[in-house]
């Protein structure tokens, strides 16, 4: 059978194309226009360019050369107006109104919706589209942000001219030299590299321990223990943190007064039993989420083989739930490695974490560090988060699941 | 062989002596330049002669008095010396929770004999402050932003017409009532007599309005460099080190305006129930800290007046520069013509009441 086709009508380039693009220009000219403190001459001067450089561009029967003269007009443009700079972003500007225009007069922007879409459709669909592009945008522009501006050459939070002007000179790795060698920042960092690992396997251990426990449905009580197992997560923190105070300090004298521990051990102590109280809720939640599609035949046919219950729990549940123990493990990590609430009540001095280093840095002066920490941490996070989930594709792939 | 056998037999001692009263001390500050140049002045030179000791520091000064309350409620110290500000060392010490000090037994006498209570003078405020410093909070201005004039008196922050665009202040009533009643016309002593009425306070609030939509309100001392520098704001009021900083240090475009700066005295505090070794410790540490030298090596890292006036003569240059300390300093006789004593029992005795008013104004 012969594929059917049918030919759509190009759209109108003077009734359609033109007067779009002119509006995407107006958008962007008033961004433009805004940061030079003229928004009504962006807006005009945007309209008017964006509409002529639709026409000169759609003229171009190739796409590519017109896309390149494109970027090459509006970059020229951009460097009359601010320099080296201003070239870039003039050219980046060119590349997204070009493309626009193509995208428009080519009528690809009904490409992925039906034929029998009517325009109010097309419309939504492509509205759509440009909210969620928005809404990632929103999610993602605050920390971007922060990434450029941690190489500033100054000690302020500020894109200064020579950065702009991308010179060199206005860039610098001083401030992550900072972080790796200043004491002010490298203690916090071991402090976090410690308890946060630490109190991550004792949540865990407990938390897994709590779930299957909890999952057997002879446990009297069962929906009382979990609510109250969980209420750390749902209790505010600031009320868990003065809470978690009084009582730490009530422990930790009498362990010093009856075991003759040091002070400095037991503040360790404290801050990672309070950060693994935190974490344990959520390993309950992800191990039992898991637990649910748990075969409990498999327990059975092997204690029928003879095993005892460690064994099976090792040899047989533990490897099927690995991955809600491993998620469960992640969240725990992140709460503890995140937390400046509670460890500025229940620590001291000694223990202070990374968070914690960054918010008294915040408030006390508001050093770029700070953002040097903050793509640091972003960095490790990211490198965090492939490296779990390419474990968990390998390991369903070793045996034989399907990726999800 | 002797010099040897003599230097293992002290080296083994010492450190036998150290693994036998080490000691790790929590000293609070304020974090940022100020926190450095106590690490600088005082910290290092003491720890360099006392290996045996340790010291940690904490930033958590702005809610000094808070914390302690909580710690002694809690029986769980973990502070060992506490830097304050004047005001906040009143309320610990009348709640018991500072140690009084017998200046004259526990600090070091000037180098020619002068007892400590008169050398310290008029910065003894109350029987548990030992003061470091004399600070003030004044003015910095954008000096690309003000045309061929540039502001030369406080009432200058007032003129809009003059001095279009935004300005930072500290979200507080102190000093900025102050200012405003002065720039209405009430001369500087009758200040407090004013203030003390209804009608003063409305008069003060009623000048801060005609700036109000032009203020950006701060709570830390850094963020009004950080607005000068972005250009934010045109100028704006905090600690003079922090201005000190932006204008020697990171060369920006600014300049300052001393005009009814207002002064401020900051130094420590001992808290109550200390473990008799480490109190022993921190009294040692706060003797050395607080002579003659040390206080006047703290002002070669930060612009502020040493506390002691045998301090004064032997302030130098900052640390690795040509740049003299003196003129910018807020004890300089020329920066010093036109000063603001803010009254700290006259503010003991109205914080809260124009702490709630000031908030009520804000939101208004």
């Amino acid at each position: 059978m012969a594929a059917i086709t049918v030919d759509m009508p190009r759209p109108s380039l003077t009734g359609f194309t033109l007067p779009l693009n002119a509006l995407a220009g107006a958008l962007l000219g008033y961004v433009v226009g805004t940061a030079n403190h003229s928004p009504l001459t962006g807006v005009l001067a945007g309209a008017v360019f964006a509409a002529l450089l639709a026409f000169v561009v759609v003229s171009f029967r190739q796409r590519r050369l017109g896309r390149l003269a494109g970027a090459l007009i509006t970059g020229a443009v951009g460097a009359l107006i601010a320099g080296i700079s201003g070239a870039l972003a003039g050219a980046i500007l060119g590349l997204v109104l070009s493309w626009f225009a193509y995208w428009l007069s080519s009528g690809d922007y009904r490409a992925s919706v039906p034929i029998y879409a009517t325009p109010r459709e097309v419309l939504w669909h492509n509205s759509f589209r440009l909210i969620c592009g928005l809404i990632f945008f929103f999610l993602i522009a605050p920390v971007v942000v922060v990434i450029p501006l941690s190489f500033n050459a100054e000690n302020f939070f500020t894109f200064t001219p020579k950065m702009l002007a991308l010179d060199p000179e206005g860039y610098s790795l001083k401030h992550y030299q900072d972080f790796f060698t200043n004491p002010d920042w490298t203690r916090p960092l071991k402090n976090s590299f410690t308890i946060a690992p630490l109190a991550t396997i004792l949540s865990v251990s407990l938390g897994t321990l709590a779930a299957i426990g909890l999952s057997q449905s002879h446990v009297p009580g069962r929906r009382a223990i979990m609510a109250i197992l969980i209420s750390p997560m749902i209790v505010p923190l600031i009320i868990s943190a003065t809470g978690m105070f009084f009582f730490y300090a009530k422990l930790g004298n009498w362990m010093e007064a009856h075991l003759g521990l040091s002070k400095d051990f037991l503040g360790y102590v404290k801050v990672v039993l309070a950060h693994a109280v935190l974490g344990i809720p959520f390993v309950i939640i992800t191990v039992t989420a898991t637990l649910v599609g748990f075969d409990r035949s498999l327990t059975r046919a092997a204690a029928n083989m003879g095993a005892g219950p460690v064994r099976t729990f090792f040899k047989v549940q533990m490897p099927l739930i690995l991955p809600g123990v491993i998620s469960g493990a992640l969240f725990a990590f992140i709460t503890s490695f995140d937390e400046v609430v509670v460890v500025l009540f229940v620590g001291s001095a000694s223990q202070k974490t990374l968070p914690w280093q960054m918010f008294t840095g915040l408030r006390e002066q508001i050093s770029p560090t700070i953002l040097a920490v903050a793509t640091v941490l972003v960095a490790f996070s990211i490198a965090l988060l492939t490296t779990v989930e390419l474990l968990r594709r390998r390991s369903e792939r070793l045996r034989g699941m399907s990726p999800s | 062989m002797k010099t040897t056998t003599f230097l293992l037999a002290t080296s083994a001692l010492t450190l036998a002596a150290g693994s036998a009263s080490a000691i790790d001390l929590t000293f609070v500050s304020w974090g940022g330049a100020y926190q450095d140049s106590q690490l600088k002045a005082y910290a290092e030179p003491y720890m360099a002669l006392h290996p045996d000791v340790k010291i940690v520091w904490d930033e958590s000064s702005a809610e000094a008095v808070a914390k302690l309350r909580a710690m002694h409620e809690a029986g769980n110290l973990t502070w060992d010396l506490v830097d304050v500000t004047v005001s906040d060392s009143i309320r610990l010490c009348d709640e018991g929770l500072a140690k009084e000090i017998d200046f004259d037994a526990d600090l070091a006498p000037a180098p020619d004999g002068t007892p400590a209570t008169e050398d310290f003078g008029a910065t003894l405020q109350n029987d548990c402050f030992i003061p470091q410093i004399v600070y003030s909070t004044t003015w910095g201005y954008r000096t690309d932003k003000v045309g061929d004039t540039p502001p030369s008196t406080i009432c200058d922050v007032f003129d809009l017409a003059k001095y279009p665009g935004k300005r930072a202040m500290q979200k507080r009533p102190i000093d900025n009532v102050e200012w405003a009643l002065y720039c209405d016309g009430v001369a500087k002593e009758d200040l407090y007599s004013v203030l003390g009425t209804d009608e003063g306070v409305a008069r003060a609030f009623a000048k801060l309005d005609t700036i109000k939509d032009q203020v950006v309100w701060w709570t830390a001392g850094a963020e009004t460099p950080q607005l000068l520098a972005d250009g934010e704001v045109v100028m704006g009021s905090t600690f003079n080190g922090r201005l000190f900083s932006a204008i020697v240090e990171q060369k920006q475009p600014i300049a300052m305006l001393w005009d009814m700066q207002s002064y401020d005295l900051d130094g420590w505090i001992v808290p109550t129930g200390l473990a008799p070794e480490r109190e022993a410790v921190v009294m040692d540490f706060l003797k050395f800290a607080t002579d003659t030298q040390r206080l006047a090596d703290q002002a070669k890292y930060i612009s502020y007046g040493p506390a002691r006036a045998s301090s004064a003569p032997l302030v130098g240059k900052l640390e690795g520069t040509d740049i003299e300390m003196a003129p910018f300093m807020p004890t300089d006789p020329a920066n010093a013509t036109n000063v603001l004593h803010y009254d700290y029992t006259w503010w003991a005795d109205h914080r809260d009441d124009l702490d709630a008013k000031f908030q009520a104004w804000l939101a208004q």
